[in-house]
């Protein structure tokens, strides 16, 4: 078979230079057996222009570096076959994360800060017995905290939710993941009422339109649905009203 | 002197991985102010792509009943070829248990002992009922008990996770794509470090009184590794380039046997374990005529020798991306891949395209791990600099010494971690922050002239990305799994040129901000140097010990190298220079692994 020509339509932005509007590029490059658009943006980067700007760390999909928009859907760059893609390919940075340049978004400080608002790690005045063995736990339980922590903080479900698109608070489906997980765990001793604090207002499961995008988009397949739904379950239990949260 | 921002701390730790991260919590909860670097947040180190688990002797299932610090330090002793320091396998093996039970204390699902039914080698097995809820272990290659604990198939993720969110909870300041560009010394003690910001290019200085570095392995000087991209060994490197610090043994490089072709991507040993075969270019299944015994379950560094032999020989198949062996495992069936392949089945949909039910998986053997780094004591402090300290990947702490064993890396970094944590913040406390600002200004000016030396060189002759293919190149075609006299000084000749030809870089763009050309040609030079210490010191090493393999003198030879290799670059030279010290014996007097044909035996020229 004939190899392919393959055209990438590429976002371009440096900070360098604020004054050019972001604009768009075109690339080609010959198809290769098993492309991936790790193997692409690196061939145009090392062969076309040194100066393209992307991110990619594990390049197995395993990290989370990697999410753009690919021909308008978010997914991870490092898994995506060129022999999925159409001859034309758009390529553009994922939304709502700020841009650092070309498809360089800052998905870590913003994971950063939601993990911070919603102080995501145990907590408990437990002092740790190097001498004592460790507490029990039942091994479905391990295995569903562990569900819902093989998040890789790629933004996919962010840079499509329509809600963190306008809302520059949300917390989105991946905080209220993260807030699940720490409400299953026995170990955190934080009382429902301040799991809900966070995730009990507008920034939270009470600024969502449910139209489950997040879900869609995972590249992990995080059950985002049944997770939201858990959390709304837990409050509606509770008795939990935004308007409590508001005073 | 230009102005830059200036950050200063007690404890400044480069590398956010498991291990930096590790210690920088030990050092906070002692009220020490830590600031940590990485080139991206810390969750995307590479640690979060560990995936098979831990060692540590807790004996909670029935297959690890029994086991103890003592037979874990055993299986690392022999596993290390005994070129590793005894003393600090034994500090090890005692606080590994300690470290995972501390790690589930703070929250990492560990997968737990269950009475779900397992059927194992035809046999059923029966945990204890007193047992159950614990935490369990798998088996791993090399060790005499099941000692490998295990989050699902995201031990690393679930490790680094967890680790993090303790980092968060102590408030510890991180600053995320910023890169440690030189340590700051005055030849006798080092005071931190300068920095690139990797967001604007500009350049920041970090005083502190100890300065850490955690900055992983070097994967990535072999181009096709099973290490993320960003295991370029820079912070090797710049220690290196102090010319007073020693890297330790870094001709000790881990291969695995079946990369996934062309991106490296880790086919685990899981495909052969449970009959997968390798097959030719012409689909001939040759292990069984190299390996009549074991065939392709023979040990990692076994396999991937005949592997390449077989290539040599002629009948690799032809890529786009160079030749490559088949792996086959169709035989085993739907059910079996869909099922107890699944994550091989998924790797292979994922990145070739590839569906293994019906269709051959392309493989070769891949850089996998850095056994060689900067060279420590048992307390994590480096040799040749007061103040400095280093752990994890990038360290020689010893621990692994000419072989590693699986889970004893992610072992190493909280374990180490904790004990070298703990050693930084009671050294630290102890040290007066006394830096001269001028000592400063001259390192930040330094960097400042060759990025702007860079960016002037418009007679430069050498493209930065072919320079670096070159190195890899050299690395990959006689610094490779098999050695031996020839190929390894060919090496040496052509890494030394290449190293002098960094010099004529030119960038092909203008190198404004945080140009990613810019950033691969500040990088570049000080990993060609990596490329040359392990190039040198595996000619220099003239006997086979566990990874390290020479053709021309396949046997240990523990009269004349049962020693550790010390490499300095001098900034007087444009070589490095080799020196050796004995390693430590404390307990276990060098015998037979029992595996691997490189055993013990006067050395002999075959
Ligand atoms: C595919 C794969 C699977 C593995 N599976 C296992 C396993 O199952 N069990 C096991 O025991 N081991 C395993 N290992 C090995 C183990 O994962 C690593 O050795 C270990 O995680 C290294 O941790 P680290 O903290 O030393 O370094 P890393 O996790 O690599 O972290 C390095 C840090 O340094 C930073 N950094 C680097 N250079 C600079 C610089 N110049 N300036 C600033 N920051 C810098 C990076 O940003 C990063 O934060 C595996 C390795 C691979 C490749
Ligand atoms: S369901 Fe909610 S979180 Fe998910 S995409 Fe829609 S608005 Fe966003
Ligand atoms: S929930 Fe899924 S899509 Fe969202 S950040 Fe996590 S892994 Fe990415
Ligand atoms: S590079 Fe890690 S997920 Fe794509």
């Amino acid at each position: 078979m004939e190899a392919r020509n393959l055209t990438f339509r590429i976002l371009r932005y440096n900070p360098e230079t604020p004054d050019v509007k972001p604009y768009l590029q075109d690339f080609q490059l010959v198809e290769e057996p098993g492309m991936t658009l790790f193997i692409v943006l690196n061939k145009l980067r090392e062969e076309q222009d040194p100066s393209l700007r992307f991110d990619f760390v594990c390049r197995a999909s395993i990290c989370g570096s990697c999410g753009m928009l690919i021909n308008g859907k978010p997914n991870l760059a490092c898994k995506t076959l060129t022999k999925t893609l159409p001859d034309v390919t758009t390529l553009m940075p994922l939304p709502v994360f700020k841009l650092l340049g070309d498809l360089s978004v800052d998905t870590g400080v913003w994971f950063r800060d939601v993990s911070l608002r919603t102080e995501a790690w145990i907590h408990t005045d437990e002092v740790f017995q190097p001498d004592v063995p460790e507490g029990k736990m039942d091994n479905e339980l391990a295995q569903k905290i562990y569900e819902a922590e093989r998040c890789i903080e790629c933004g996919c479900c962010i840079g499509g939710c329509a809600t963190a698109n306008i809302k520059p608070n949300f917390i989105g489906a991946a905080g209220v993941n993260r807030v699940a997980r720490f409400m299953m765990d026995p170990r955190d001793k934080r009382t429902e009422q301040e799991y809900f604090e966070v995730v009990g207002s507008e920034d939270g499961v009470f600024g969502c339109v449910g139209l489950m995008a997040c879900d869609d988009n995972c590249p992990v397949g995080i059950p985002l649905r049944s997770q939201l739904a858990y959390v709304r379950r837990q409050m509606a239990l509770a008795g939990w009203h935004m308007s409590r949260n508001k005073k | 002197m230009s102005e830059y921002p200036l950050s200063v701390t007690d404890v400044l730790i480069i590398g956010a991985g498991l291990a930096g991260e590790r210690a920088a919590i030990e050092a906070a909860s002692q009220g020490l102010n830590v600031t940590i670097l990485s080139l991206v947040p810390p969750r995307r180190s590479h640690s979060s792509a560990a995936q098979g688990g831990m060692q540590a002797a807790l004996g909670n299932t029935a297959m690890g009943r029994g086991d103890s610090p003592d037979i874990h330090f055993a299986d690392t002793v022999k596993g290390s070829d005994w070129g590793c320091d005894q003393d600090v396998a034994r500090m090890f093996v005692e606080m590994a248990p300690v470290a995972v039970r501390e790690a589930a204390h703070w929250g990492v699902p560990w997968t737990r002992v269950s009475t779900e039914k397992r059927i194992y080698d035809g046999e059923e097995i029966h945990e204890d009922p007193e047992k159950v809820g614990l935490i369990t272990a798998r088996n791993f290659g090399g060790t005499a008990k099941w000692r490998t604990c295990y989050t699902a198939d995201g031990t690393g993720h679930a490790l680094l996770y967890t680790t993090d969110s303790m980092v968060l909870k102590l408030g510890v300041t991180v600053h995320d794509r910023v890169e440690a560009l030189s340590l700051i010394h005055d030849g006798e003690r080092c005071y931190g470090a300068v920095a690139r910001c990797l967001r604007t290019g500009n350049l920041r200085a970090y005083a502190a009184r100890t300065t850490v570095i955690a900055t992983g392995g070097y994967g990535r000087l072999y181009g096709v590794s099973t290490n993320a991209v960003i295991n370029e060994g820079t912070g090797m490197a710049i220690a290196l380039e102090t010319g007073k610090v020693p890297l330790g043994n870094m001709e000790a490089v881990q291969f695995h046997p079946t990369g996934l072709v062309p991106s490296g991507i880790l086919i685990t040993e899981g495909a052969r374990g449970d009959g997968g075969h390798l097959l030719d270019k012409n689909g001939y299944r040759f292990m069984p005529d190299y390996e009549p015994k074991k065939k392709e379950l023979a040990s990692r560094d076994v396999v991937s020798r005949r592997m390449i032999q077989h290539m040599r020989r002629g009948y690799g198949v032809d890529s786009p991306y160079g030749q490559h062996l088949w792996l086959d495992i169709r035989h085993l069936g739907a059910k079996h891949i869909e099922t107890n392949l699944r994550e091989i089945a998924s790797i292979c949909r994922k990145f070739r395209g590839i569906d293994p039910v019906h269709e051959l998986i392309p493989v070769r053997p891949t850089q996998h791990y850095s056994m060689g780094g900067v060279r420590v004591n048992k307390y994590g402090q480096a040799y040749g600099l007061q103040n400095l300290f280093a752990l994890g990947e990038a360290a020689c702490w010893d621990l692994h010494g000419f072989n590693r064993l699986g889970g004893n890396s992610l072992a190493e970094t909280i374990v180490s971690g904790k004990i070298v944590g703990e050693q930084i913040a009671e050294y630290t406390k102890d040290v007066s922050l006394d830096i001269r600002s001028t000592l400063i200004d001259r390192h930040v000016q330094d960097q400042a002239d060759r990025i702007q030396k860079l960016r002037d060189r418009r007679d430069g002759t050498e493209d930065v990305f072919r320079l670096r293919h070159e190195m890899e190149e050299i690395l990959r075609e006689h610094v490779f799994v098999f050695r031996s006299a020839e190929p390894l000084a060919e090496a040496v000749r052509q890494l030394h040129a290449l190293h002098e030809r960094t010099s004529d870089i030119r960038l092909r763009g203008r190198g404004l901000g945080a140009d990613p050309e810019l950033s691969a040609a500040l990088r570049l030079p000080g990993m060609v140097k990596l490329a040359y210490c392990i190039a040198k010191g595996a000619l220099a090493r003239t006997e086979s010990r566990g990874s390290h393999f020479r053709e021309d003198f396949p046997k240990r030879d523990d009269e004349n190298w049962l020693k550790r290799t010390l490499a300095y670059w001098s900034s007087e030279r444009n070589e490095p220079v080799l020196d050796y010290e004995p390693v430590v014996i404390t307990e276990s007097p060098p015998g037979d692994r029992g595996y691997g044909e490189a055993t013990s035996g006067p050395a002999s020229k075959k």
